[in-house]
């Protein structure tokens, strides 16, 4: 009996305050991205909402979508990694080299003379070295003991190194049409790297809703003692977030290569930024725990129709970097303010 | 007698639900060393608080030197010249001796610091207490006992007229201590005054002039120490009102066979974390169907060795047996995976993931059971397995699907409870299983343990509420400093014969252990000093 005394009052004082900041936390983003469409839509006389438009914001964010997907996952950890834009370049040259044959050559635009091993095989290239890539990292940090932060900057500059010395002579350029597709192809009207992103997206979204190995992400990531105290292998859920963004990255590296009919070294830098600022937008807490793969999807697609409206309206490009700086703040700032409501 | 340094009068301070110190009155003459002695809970900590600003009391007066105090923050308290040495010490590592002694008021002009002055002046002070310290050394890199006396020379600096040591010996070796001793009466002889908080009876009668003893956020006695005897302090320390006590369980339980088997458990001290308590020696034996009272005060090492024997922690010596096959315990899994559970200690720390549901916060350890095609948890089974133990348990919860943070303190345990009920454990150790949730959710705690317990798991039960493990052991093994001391039969221990085990050096008599007491050996060793 007074067990359900003692409910009463905290059930009704949380209610007042706490149903409606989730409510905004949760959705908010949506919210952010309906007006965001609503006001460029009005500002470019409709221009904005073309198609074809749609289609352009959309293959735009989709290559930084896929990273930001597995950067959920080691979000959701608590966990950060800043070196995917290195990896990115890394793996793409990977890929380059494995469909080309070697560097040697490597500024013909010819398909013919290819003597490489074809798209696939590139493609499983690339994919390896993001996996082997994040594996090292997770590794790093979970037996080492080394913050994410510090091993992932350290792999930022790493990666850019390896990138680096692989393409010493400069980009690697044309592809045959197969390996093109993965990049410029269309599926009707939709591009092919949209249709990646949203797939992995999907499954992204199955696996962390609906599998042992997601309950065990959020578990972790919500409290780490507690999990490791309810029988959850900590360290090898932390390795494994790792591994899924050095995979993701790896992915991305190639579609990248595919899109621009090349791979450079230079690829990739400052991705980390947009993607991280996709994530955290969407919702997800840097605190770890907490968070949707839906949620990083709508943040990806606002952060495109950010710089997408603003390039339509003619705004100096430099404006959209602070936009997206202030717009990362600010949620941070109400993630927080969110938090120290709910522990009250 | 002269005249009080310090009167505290009549001080009364209430918190939601608990009424921590009820007219509490305590007097601290000029240059005597005043032990204020109490169980867990007991209220010497609310009391130190408000000493120290960090509360404000409800009703009541501060007196010093005969002039009225009010301390609203920490920093008056100071400048009033009361100092208080917690047993986490508040000395910041990465700096050294002379800018911790100094920190906030650093000497120098204007913005800049003047070290030879900083170092000079700390020199006195550690000639003074005759420490051989060097004044430019991090704080990082000297021993728990060196530090001590940092904060000790800290207070002195700062011109201390009071100063409060909250169980200052815990973490010290014995020559440490010696040290301590020797500092403190030599403070005492400069006319300081000095209130000690301490769990060790002993020591009281050793440096102690005078001592107050609380229970239940009351005053129940004091006086001075040659007319008190030890015996004296444990019978105020354990007398309890009639109203806190739970009835008992059990007793008509059957016990099984052995199921765990610890035997000389020992953790060493650890460099790097010198607070934590250690472990000597520990050997205790549970049968299916028993619960096992684990009592002692804190930092007696109950919490550590269930750890240890969970896997939480390592420890250096020992061995851990269930059902006679060795363990090798690397981590929780190995542990959960031969059957033993833990509740732990702090719910919402160590057992609760408050962001998620109440659903999932009760399968996590057990989605293996739960999942179709391998990897995919159905939820159809987890609401199932939730709404098995909503009735079992008796939940109260609106739905499976609310956040846990959602629910009262007394439900969040029992869902946590449950967690473990799922994998059908051989051993669950609880570690203040009814700890912040209230009288009546206790209870229900107590039953669902006694079924529990009925059903074949054996129970070790952590408890700092004496009558609590009174009330629900088949048997009880006391410890005190890492070591185990002593063991009865629940319904043949008494409050007083407990806390003799629990606070005083001293032994049990073999024969106290009982007739349970199969393997002696291990007992032996617990208890050999």
């Amino acid at each position: 009996m007074s067990e359900a005394v003692t409910d009463k009052p905290r059930a009704q004082t949380r209610s007042m305050r706490s149903r409606i900041i989730p409510l905004l936390s949760r959705y908010a983003p949506v919210v952010c991205l309906v007006l965001l469409i609503i006001i460029f839509t009005v500002l470019t006389d409709g221009r904005f909402l073309k198609p074809l438009n749609l289609f352009n914001v959309m293959r735009q964010i989709s290559i930084e979508g896929l990273i930001a997907v597995g950067m959920t996952f080691v979000i959701l950890t608590a966990g950060i990694d800043l070196s995917v834009g290195s990896l990115v370049a890394v793996a793409g040259l990977s890929a380059a080299l494995i469909a080309k044959g070697s560097a040697a050559g490597s500024f013909s635009l010819s398909e013919s003379e290819a003597t490489g091993y074809g798209w696939f095989a590139a493609m499983l290239g690339a994919i390896a070295v993001g996996v082997v890539g994040g594996a090292i990292q997770g590794t790093a940090i979970t037996k080492l003991k080394v913050p994410p932060f510090v091993v992932t900057l350290g792999g930022l500059s790493v990666f850019r190194g390896m990138a680096l010395m692989i393409s010493g002579s400069g980009p690697i350029s044309g592809f045959d049409e197969a390996y093109r597709w993965w990049g410029q192809g269309r599926i009707g009207p939709v591009p092919v790297p949209v249709i990646i992103f949203l797939a992995i997206a999907a499954v992204a979204f199955v696996v962390l809703r609906y599998t042992r190995y997601g309950r065990q992400v959020y578990a972790v990531g919500g409290n780490r003692e507690a999990a490791r105290l309810a029988g959850v292998n900590v360290e090898r859920v932390l390795l494994s977030v790792y591994v899924v963004i050095g995979f993701l990255a790896g992915l991305a590296g190639f579609v990248l290569s595919a899109r621009l009919n090349s791979s450079e070294a230079v690829a990739g830098i400052g991705y980390e930024l947009n993607v991280i600022a996709a994530v955290v937008i969407g919702g997800t807490s840097l605190f770890g725990g907490v968070g949707t793969i839906f949620g990083t999807v709508i943040g990806s697609i606002l952060i495109g129709v950010l710089i997408n409206g603003l390039v339509l309206m003619n705004v100096n490009p430099y404006v959209q970097q602070i936009t997206i700086g202030l717009i990362l703040v600010a949620v941070v700032a109400f993630d927080q303010f969110a938090k120290s409501r709910r522990l009250k | 007698m002269s005249e009080p340094l310090l009167r505290m009068e009549h001080i009364t301070k209430r918190f939601p639900g608990v009424l921590a110190l009820d007219d509490v009155s305590l007097q601290i003459l000029p240059g005597e060393t005043h032990g204020l002695l109490g169980e867990n809970g007991a209220g010497k900590s609310t009391l130190l608080k408000i000493l120290s600003g960090a509360y404000q009391p409800d009703a009541g007066s501060i007196m010093l030197g005969g002039k009225p105090l009010e301390l609203k923050t920490p920093l008056d308290a100071q400048k009033q010249g009361i100092v208080t040495i917690y047993q986490e010490f508040n000395l910041i590592p990465t700096m050294t001796v002379a800018e911790n002694m100094f920190l906030g008021r650093e000497p120098g002009k204007g913005a800049f610091v003047s070290w030879p002055r900083m170092r000079d002046e700390t020199e006195k002070v550690l000639r003074h207490l005759n420490l051989d310290l060097d004044p430019m050394m991090p704080v990082s890199d000297l021993s728990v006992g060196e530090q001590q006396m940092v904060e000790i020379a800290r207070a002195l600096s700062r011109d201390s007229r009071i100063i409060v040591m909250d169980e200052p010996t815990a973490a010290l070796t014995e020559r440490e201590v010696e040290g301590l001793f020797r500092i403190v009466a030599d403070l005492k002889a400069r006319g300081l005054s000095i209130i000690y908080v301490t769990h060790r009876l002993h020591e009281v009668e050793q440096i102690c002039d005078r001592v107050t003893v609380l229970r239940d956020g009351k005053r129940v006695g004091g006086g001075n120490v040659g007319e008190l005897k030890i015996d004296d302090f444990v019978k105020m320390m354990v007398g309890r009102s009639s109203t806190q006590l739970f009835t008992r369980l059990g007793g008509h339980r059957t016990t099984g066979p052995i199921v765990m088997k610890a035997r000389g458990i020992s953790r060493d001290r650890d460099p790097t974390n010198p607070h934590a308590t250690l472990l000597k020696d520990v050997s205790i034996d549970v049968r299916a169907g028993e619960i096992l009272g684990l009592a002692g005060l804190m930092g007696a090492g109950r919490t550590e060795l269930a750890r240890a024997i969970f896997g939480a922690d390592s420890f250096e010596r020992g061995s851990i047996e269930i059902d006679g096959k060795p363990l090798v315990l690397r981590s929780p899994v190995d542990a959960i995976r031969s059957g033993i559970g833990l509740v732990p200690e702090d719910r919402k720390q160590q057992a609760l993931f408050l962001d998620l549901a109440v659903r999932h916060n009760l399968a996590i350890s057990s989605l293996k059971d739960l999942t179709w095609g391998r990897w995919f948890v159905s939820d159809r089974a987890e609401t199932a397995l939730t709404e098995r133990f909503r009735k079992a348990l008796d939940i109260r919860m609106a739905s499976a699907d609310i956040q846990i943070a959602d629910l009262s303190g007394g439900n969040q345990q029992k869902v946590v409870l449950a967690r473990w009920l799922a994998l059908k454990p051989k051993v669950l150790i609880v570690d203040e299983p009814t700890r912040g949730i209230d009288i009546a959710a206790k209870a229900e705690v107590h039953q669902q343990l006694d079924m529990m317990a009925r059903a074949g798991i054996a129970i070790v039960a952590i408890s700092s509420e004496l009558p609590e493990v009174m009330a629900i052991s088949d048997r009880i093994v006391t410890m005190r400093e890492g070591r185990v001391t002593g063991g009865m039969p629940g319904d043949r221990a008494t409050e007083e014969s407990l806390m003799h085990l629990m606070a005083i050096e001293q032994t049990a008599p073999q024969s106290a252990l009982g007739p349970q007491s199969l393997e002696k050996d291990g007992y032996e060793r617990g208890c050999d000093r």
